[in-house]
């Protein structure tokens, strides 16, 4: 029998590491959470989104290529047209070079406009690989492994409007760098993601050439050190870990030649990875007091070995982690045994989780972070039972600020509580949450008893009240999905 | 509260209700209460703007120092050139404006805006996060991010007076972190979808108030905006681009405009520009950066409009965390690095001229060979316009505002 306390920490453990509950899960799924949340580690295997138009960065750079090359042509037919209408002659090609890449606005996504009112493919791709991620997080048991992917496709965040690439990329990136490492070890997760074509193209290592390389020596091109700083800054060590510009410069040198296939396809199937030794700057090079001297793709692979298991990287991680799930402020024994429990497991995720799961820490600290706006979308849309189309995800999130793979900058989105509930974010809440009401109003009959439903034990006499109150359904809805209960977690 | 309901409670309205509206009635009080003279600055009721340009604005190619021999070479194909049918605009004969920046070359002409060059904050390493940070929180180095200095200059304010009851503005869902601290922050973004209806938002109210006290204080301050955006006539157009955008960028500074320029709007606002950090294929007159900067450009002329009433009283300091590299890197754009420019816009300021101790770009010149060399503190231009705008003291602005900076005296004369 459970005890009531053990019901509500239940309730609350969900809301913590999950995203929410749907109608009718209830009392059985609260009385046995922390058995469930360990049973996801335990199964080990994340799933994978259905329906996506593409399977692979492989099949995507096929088509990507092809859809360029026709945009290409389609704008030189224009210009020959206006500029030769009356000769049948061939207009000299005034194209940029190869590698320019079309100037895509950051941080919104206006869908390029095509003749026939359908969105060009890439924005297309996207949408789709969008609804596919939402509707797997929708139809998640607890949604922990879920609550995962996300964390971890923050931490190694790529920006979906930077360029044709990166956006029809985005979602195959989750699919491939993050969720088949989510339950592994967090070195592989850091080679996969380093090396995926879309963090190769968003932090610009497809680009950068060695200057001694034989590509360097020809063109007079060389490095660009910023997807090397940001491994260091954002994904391993943390800012404060013990690097210099001379690190950043060498781990660039490094990886140079960790590149994307062109659409020739000399080095593989083209936008797959690659490893292109005539970009590669040769010679031993010097990272945080070791020298690399492995031939080829093995000297960045080695680098980013080390990187995984540098004493800094526990730590970093283990804030993160700990800073995610438990407070903005964690308890500095529960980073301490996470970052503990990273180190002495060579990095193995799913120890790390069960230390979390298994802290008291974690069990006891109030619910004092505000849900973000993804995770309120995805805990109202389980809440309210409803299936929604890509507009319905899209729109309000990009309204509240965190619309899917477009962070403002490489540090992926923001994870407190003075970022998500400011005055306007809050502000912002409330006006989707009302459209959310009236959207589902008809669908469900009796708010109060989605009330006690989906918040259970965490449901307050003065929510309630509220909800009880209110002068329609759909303010009810929204007075439950905006409560102090359903916000924090 | 017009509604019927069947349930009987659904009319009583209850004491914590009453105490939340009571409460915002006193904020928007203070604002029908009319101006005088603020003692500390003369005649002036001043506006101070801060825009954030985040990314590391490459100043050399803002406002590129065509006069200096090494310039074109470090630049190579991204240099620009003072003729040509490109060229860029000419200040004082050694540095150039960015072709795309007609209005602020204007404005420059005018006397209503002043340039600092090779400008840096005392943050040398080379992270964006921890450069905004040490930018937005004003203190010495990365780490401290609980509040912002322009909310400790709001408590630094004499209590009871208009500047400080009024708050500071940070634009975006995501407040800036320069704003936030313990003084009240007002929120404002482009709306971008139907509000909801004030029923709903005063339930909430109630509810916060009885079970949230940090919900109920946000959902207050947005209240309050909201009631001064509709008193001040401002439009609500939806849609539209983000902050990286020259449409993101006008809808921005309009909506500031609108809410600093009322008579009982914040004195003091921060916003934030996004997409300056140029790797690659950074553009010369024409590109990535050039777009970035005409939206930066057609911003001034948004607010030189909105604030028209209020412009001679204005001042628009635009900072960004760091500059880039000196040298074009290989893949034609530029890596992170140290020196670069902020601007000082509006009728306020005394303009019309460039602010540098110039350090020169040979090899032996650059910050570690390779950045342009910080000459000048960005915090002692700050201080120096708020001590002259608001009439700070030395010792608060060294203490309070940008702790631990006495050796940075407030750079002298830069308002009107």
């Amino acid at each position: 029998m459970a005890e009531p306390d053990d019901l509500k920490a239940g309730a609350a453990a969900l809301q913590r590491f999950g995203l929410g509950p749907k109608p009718g899960q209830g009392e059985a799924m609260r009385r046995q959470a922390r058995d469930r949340l360990l049973a996801e580690i335990d199964f080990g295997i994340v799933a994978q989104p259905q329906g996506v138009p593409f399977s692979g960065a492989a099949e995507i750079g096929k088509a990507l290529y092809a859809f360029e090359d026709d945009e290409k042509r389609e704008r030189e037919a224009k210009r020959a047209s206006a500029q030769q209408p009356a000769q049948g002659m061939q207009v000299a090609n005034a194209a940029q070079p190869a590698d320019a890449q079309p100037a895509a606005p950051q941080n919104q996504m206006t869908p390029p406009r095509k003749a026939a009112n359908e969105p060009a493919l890439p924005y297309r791709t996207y949408r789709e690989e969008v609804k596919a991620r939402v509707d797997l997080a929708l139809a998640a048991e607890t949604g922990f492994a879920e609550r995962l992917v996300m964390f971890w496709s923050n931490h190694f965040c790529v920006g979906a409007t930077k360029s044709n690439m990166s956006r029809i990329m985005a979602g195959t990136y989750e699919r491939e760098a993050i969720r088949p490492h989510v339950f592994g070890r967090f070195e592989e997760m850091l080679v996969a993601a380093e090396s995926h074509p879309a963090m190769l193209d968003f932090l610009d290592n497809r680009q950068s050439i060695g200057p001694n390389s034989p590509a360097g020596r020809r063109r007079g091109r060389g490095l660009n050190e910023n997807l090397a700083r940001e491994i260091m800054e954002l994904h391993t060590l943390g800012v404060s870990g013990g690097y210099s510009q001379a690190d950043v410069t060498n781990l660039a040198r490094i990886i140079t030649g960790w590149t994307v296939v062109g659409r020739e396809g000399v080095l593989g199937f083209p936008g797959s990875f690659a490893f292109n030794a005539g970009l590669h700057e040769p010679g031993a090079t010097p990272l945080l007091g070791r020298s690399y001297d492995q031939p080829g793709r093995a000297q960045g692979v080695a680098a980013l070995t080390d990187l995984a298991r540098h004493p800094a990287t526990s730590r970093f991680i283990a804030t993160k982690l700990a800073r995610h799930f438990v407070a903005d402020d964690p308890p500095t024994e529960l980073v301490e045994l996470l970052a503990r429990t990273f180190r002495e497991s060579g990095g193995d995720l799913p120890a790390v989780y069960r230390a979390l799961i298994g802290s008291d820490a974690a069990w006891t600290a109030p619910a004092s972070k505000i849900r973000t706006p993804q995770e309120f979308l995805l805990a109202s849309y389980r809440a309210l039972g409803r299936q929604p189309d890509f507009g319905q995800i899209a729109g309000p999130l990009a309204t509240m600020g965190q619309p899917f793979w477009q962070p403002s900058g490489p540090n992926g989105y923001a994870d407190s509580n003075a970022a998500w509930a400011s005055a306007e974010g809050i502000k912002t809440r409330i006006d989707v949450a009302a459209g959310w009401g009236r959207q589902a109003a008809n669908a469900v009959p009796d708010p109060r008893g989605l009330s006690e439903d989906v918040l259970g034990p965490l449901l307050s006499s003065e929510t309630r009240q509220a909800v009880a109150r209110a002068e329609s359904r759909s303010q009810a809805l929204a007075l439950l999905l905006m409560s102090p209960e359903f916000q924090r977690r | 509260m017009e509604h019927h309901d069947d349930d009987d409670d659904c009319e009583r309205m209850t004491p914590s209700r009453r105490a939340v509206l009571g409460a915002a009635g006193a904020l928007f009080g203070w604002s029908f209460v009319p101006k005088f003279a603020h003692a500390a600055a003369g005649s002036r009721d001043p506006r101070f703007l801060l825009v954030v340009l985040r990314g590391a604005l490459d100043g050399l190619s803002a406002v590129p120092p065509i006069g200096d021999p090494d310039y074109a070479g470090l630049r190579e194909g991204i240099a620009l050139a003072k003729d040509g049918p490109e060229a860029a605009l000419p200040l004082d004969g050694f540095f150039y404006l960015h072709p795309a920046m007609p209005n602020l070359a204007r404005l420059y002409r005018e006397g209503r805006a002043a340039i600092v060059h090779a400008t840096a904050t005392g943050y040398r390493e080379r992270s964006h996060f921890d450069g905004q940070d040490v930018l937005e929180s004003g203190q010495s180095g990365p780490g401290s991010t609980e509040d912002g200095w322009l909310n400790r200059l709001i408590a630094s304010l004499p209590a009871g007076e208009g500047i400080s009851r009024k708050g500071v503005l940070g634009v975006g869902v995501v407040p800036p972190l320069v704003v936030r601290g313990r003084a009240p922050v007002l929120g404002w973004a482009p709306p971008r979808m139907a509000r909801a209806g004030i029923d709903l938002t005063t339930r909430l109210a109630d509810l916060y108030g009885q079970r949230d006290p940090g919900l109920a204080m946000a959902l207050q301050q947005a209240i309050e905006t909201e009631g001064l955006a509709r008193r001040s006539g401002m439009a609500e157009p939806r849609g539209g681009g983000g902050p990286d955008t020259a449409d993101g960028m006008r809808r921005i500074a309009e909506g500031v405009a609108g809410l600093v320029g009322a008579d009982d709007g914040p004195r003091i606002a921060a916003l934030a520009f996004e997409g300056w950090d140029t790797h690659a294929n950074e553009g010369g007159a024409k590109g990535r950066l050039a777009n970035l900067l005409g939206g930066l450009d057609g911003a001034f002329a948004a607010l030189e409009q909105g604030l028209a009433p209020v412009w001679k009283d204005t001042v628009v300091m635009v900072a960004t965390e760091f500059g880039r590299t000196a040298a074009v890197n290989g893949t034609v754009g530029t890596d992170h690095g140290t020196g670069t420019v902020a601007f000082l816009v509006g009728g306020a300021v005394k303009g019309g001229r460039m602010i540098t101790d110039w350090p020169g770009l040979k090899p032996g010149q650059l910050y570690q060979s390779r950045d342009l060399a910080p000459t000048t503190d960005i915090r002692t231009v700050a201080k120096g316009v708020v001590a002259d705008l608001f009439g700070l003291s030395g010792p608060v602005l060294a203490e309070k505002v940008f702790p631990g900076t006495g050796e940075l005296r407030p750079m002298q004369g830069l308002v009107v």
